[in-house]
């Protein structure tokens, strides 16, 4: 397969990746500001934090408030990360590679294209939000559907897998990160109803709030929320199971091609101590630092993938 | 002079003969017709234009940042060719092929068309498209066009003709089988009822056409890719398309390097060969060193890799030479020369503003002519005398007399119509045909090709660009 392909397909699934979490995190947001009534140019404030887009934010705006931001995150050009940039982005990505992709999946990501670019052609009101936001996790969920059920298992397959949990990885490890204050002990607030709604606003941000009460017991508890996202891997936003699937993806294509490369290592690496290392003892050694090196890591093993199998050069 | 819509109701029309009645190829066709429901002809209308939506079927119009992907707008009333009328064209436009091919082999060896006084010195050397770089090299098997696209226009029963051969990079064949696709999709019947020849098989013709003319020193199964000049390219669909059908690679020149005399492409292994290159870039972006110093398209050094016979360019660079508006108007000698018979096909008479009698008829009859740039394409830049209004022409005229050189004027020729579906029925409008001819040690003629059309009343551009639309072309088994 040609490197640019390779890379095409990677970003393709990153893109659409990323498209979907950003719904997801408007509805979180959303969700919070319905929750309570005061306070919620500060919820946007985390939201946009958490799609790492709040210095973008206010280079295009004065001021912040939760219409304009959920205009940045859903469907403003000027942010490369919104939920339409990432759609035109990963639409432009499956055009290139289209010969790599079959017809269902090509298509599905078509027509993803098709609608979001008609919806969300003007702004958005209020009232139609719940629509749109079903609309793109409907539209990615076919994109998905078509994927598994028509592609062929090889090294296509690969990359574009990689890019979904590379991109996966990323955003569940952002979400912690911003709200990791949220989940530190503190005497004063646990167990209010104000912590309350911020955890489970961490948890709806990654489709996770029925499946925490299924793992756990109902009870919202920081460092079980913390154990769910970080180490579950059974949980499939988890950076466990990212890294699990990175691992077994990037294996297949080192025992097709006969060659590993320094992404290998990286990617085992990661896995293993994500394996390893108890939620109490991370969260005794601080989450933010813990979080951060993962990002960093995770970034170095995007750069090693596309250098080891020749995206650019 | 001819008015606007009388070009229209002048015109031969290929399904409806003067008393109503039906051509004889359209008879099965036409009773068909007859029994469908207009509103669900309408309806498969909208279908045909959501299937070509959702698969992205779209060419870039440039110059229209805001629409950057259009479709072209399709009608599903087939255009049908008999099978004596395709025996016909098929021979004419294979006479013409071996005649460009011919012609080109001599141009860039012998010249003897030139020292036989039947073409002038000065209007190939001094040409754009005639390149240097390929005298006295012969490519593969001996064949520079390999891919040809010969525009043809009918204006009668039996009245062909010629408007163009397209030996570059010739496009618009994706066209030609997504709508075969489509209309068998929506009308299956018809396909019982009439015989059509398939053109399915174009992909693997082209890829067996290009393996076939593998450099000499290729061992085992060649490599074939496609090279398109990218995603915003207004063929890029295309490009894509044929790749994907043929099972090649689809590669850009930022792909492709020159590595141990050979051309590679950057794979996730590594480099690896290609043989055979069928490129849809344009020759000045072929390889920076050789042309176009600016060209980010390109490959450095691949001109070199071609002459010394390890790699097969499809086309071969500088065939352009060969279909230039200034060499057209000499086809029929070329023909002549290189076959030894008549053409079969006929040239549309043709003017060379660069010779001034010419040029001073041209001036005095805009309002009958098509005046067109020699080097222009699609559409561009070119009057329509009959349509255009009086300051067009009078705008026009200074452009022509400014450079003479750069224009060749044509009658314009009634074109022949086929119906087209419209909110009333049905109603005739201006076609043209591509048909494709593939090139090896033998050539191959799709039978039917695109069928362009203006699909405005009494227009004769057919250019998807300015308007033009494209239709399902039949050739029957007879």
């Amino acid at each position: 397969m040609l490197g640019r392909t390779a890379n095409g397909l990677y970003w393709m699934f990153r893109y659409i990746e990323r498209a979907e979490n950003g719904a997801r995190l408007i509805d979180a947001g959303l969700r919070m500001s319905l929750t309570r009534s005061e306070a919620t140019e500060d919820d946007w404030d985390g939201v946009l934090q958490s799609a790492g887009v709040r210095e973008l934010y206010d280079e295009v705006h004065d001021t912040l408030t939760s219409s304009d931001a959920i205009d940045f995150l859903l469907r403003d050009h000027a942010n490369p990360s919104s939920v339409m940039s990432c759609i035109d982005a990963g639409r432009h990505n499956a055009r290139m590679v289209r010969t790599a992709l079959t017809r269902e999946t090509w298509e599905a990501t078509n027509e993803c294209w098709i609608e979001m670019k008609a919806m969300l052609a003007k702004k958005v009101r209020p009232a139609d939000m719940p629509e749109i936001i079903d609309a793109i996790k409907r539209r990615a969920g076919l994109i998905r559907g078509a994927f598994h059920g028509t592609m062929l298992r090889n090294e296509i397959f690969n990359f574009s897998r990689i890019g979904t949990f590379i991109e996966r990885a990323d955003n569940t490890a952002r979400i912690l990160d911003v709200k990791y204050y949220v989940l530190l002990p503190a005497v004063s607030a646990v167990g209010s109803s104000m912590d309350n709604v911020q955890w489970e606003s961490i948890l709806r941000s990654v489709s996770a709030h029925r499946a925490y009460g299924w793992v756990y017991d109902a009870e919202l508890k920081p460092a079980n929320i913390a154990d769910f996202l970080i180490s579950n891997g059974r949980m499939p936003r988890s950076l466990a199971y990212c890294y699990e699937k990175i691992v077994s993806n990037l294996g297949y294509l080192a025992r097709e091609y006969g060659e590993r490369h320094a992404a290998h290592e990286t990617a085992e690496e990661t896995l293993a101590s994500l394996r390893n290392r108890s939620i109490k003892d991370i969260m005794d050694q601080g989450l933010h630092e813990y979080l951060e090196e993962f990002i960093s890591h995770n970034n170095r093993l995007g750069q090693e993938i596309s250098d080891g199998y020749r995206f650019y050069h | 002079m001819v008015k606007n819509k009388g070009t229209t109701l002048l015109a031969f029309d290929e399904m409806m003969n003067a008393d109503s009645s039906p051509r004889q190829p359209y008879s099965t066709y036409h009773q068909w017709y007859a029994s469908q429901d207009r509103n669900r002809l309408i309806a498969k209308s909208k279908e045909a234009e959501n299937i070509f939506r959702k698969t992205g079927i779209t060419f870039a119009v440039y110059g229209h940042a805001d629409s950057s992907e259009k479709l072209i707008p399709f009608d599903l009333i087939p255009r049908i060719i008999s099978g004596r009328e395709w025996r016909r064209l098929a021979q004419g436009i294979e006479q013409r092929v071996i005649a460009l091919n011919a012609f080109l082999d001599d141009i860039y060896h012998k010249q003897e068309i030139i020292r036989a006084g039947r073409i002038p010195r000065e209007l190939i050397e001094k040409n754009d498209a005639f390149l240097p770089q390929m005298i006295g090299f012969r490519p593969p098997g001996g064949v520079y066009t390999h891919i040809v696209g010969t525009d043809i226009v009918r204006t009668g029963e039996d009245q062909f003709y010629v408007l163009e051969d397209n030996a570059r990079t010739p496009s618009g064949v994706s066209y030609m089988l997504e709508n075969r696709e489509t209309m068998m999709q929506m009308f299956p019947e018809l396909f019982h009822q009439n015989r059509v020849r398939p053109v399915e098989n174009y992909p693997y013709l082209l890829r067996q056409s290009l393996s076939s003319l593998a450099p000499p020193g290729c061992a085992g199964k060649p490599r074939v890719a496609v090279l398109t000049p990218g995603i915003y390219n207004s063929a890029f669909y295309e490009h894509a398309f044929l790749a994907d059908m043929m099972g090649v690679e689809l590669v850009e020149g930022s792909d492709l390097r020159v590595i141990d005399g050979k051309v590679k492409m950057r794979t996730t292994r590594g480099y690896e060969a290609i043989d055979v290159l069928y490129r849809r870039v344009d020759d000045d972006f072929l390889d920076p060193l050789t042309f176009r110093q600016d060209s980010a398209l390109g490959i450095p050094g691949i001109m070199d890799v071609y002459r010394a016979g390890n790699i097969t360019i499809a086309n071969a660079p500088g065939t352009g030479i060969s279909d230039d508006k200034a060499i057209y108007s000499y086809m029929p000698e070329i023909v002549e020369f290189y076959t030894g018979r008549k053409p079969l096909l006929e040239n549309v008479p043709t003017w060379r503003c660069s010779e001034p009698q010419s040029l001073k008829y041209v001036l005095e009859h805009l309002e009958e002519l098509v005046v067109k740039e020699v080097h222009g394409s699609g559409g561009y830049g070119m009057l329509v005398g009959p349509t255009a209004n009086k300051k067009e022409r009078a705008v026009f005229a200074e452009k022509l007399k400014e450079r003479p050189g750069n224009y060749i004027a044509q009658p314009t020729l009634s074109l022949s119509t086929v119906p087209i579906l419209v909110n009333k029925g049905i109603a005739p409008r201006h076609v043209d045909l591509r048909p494709y001819v593939l090139v090896s040690d033998k050539v191959q003629i799709i039978p039917g090709g695109l069928t362009r059309v203006a699909l405005k009343e009494g227009s004769l551009v057919v250019n998807s660009s300015q308007g033009g639309g494209t239709k399902d072309t039949w050739v029957l088994e007879d």
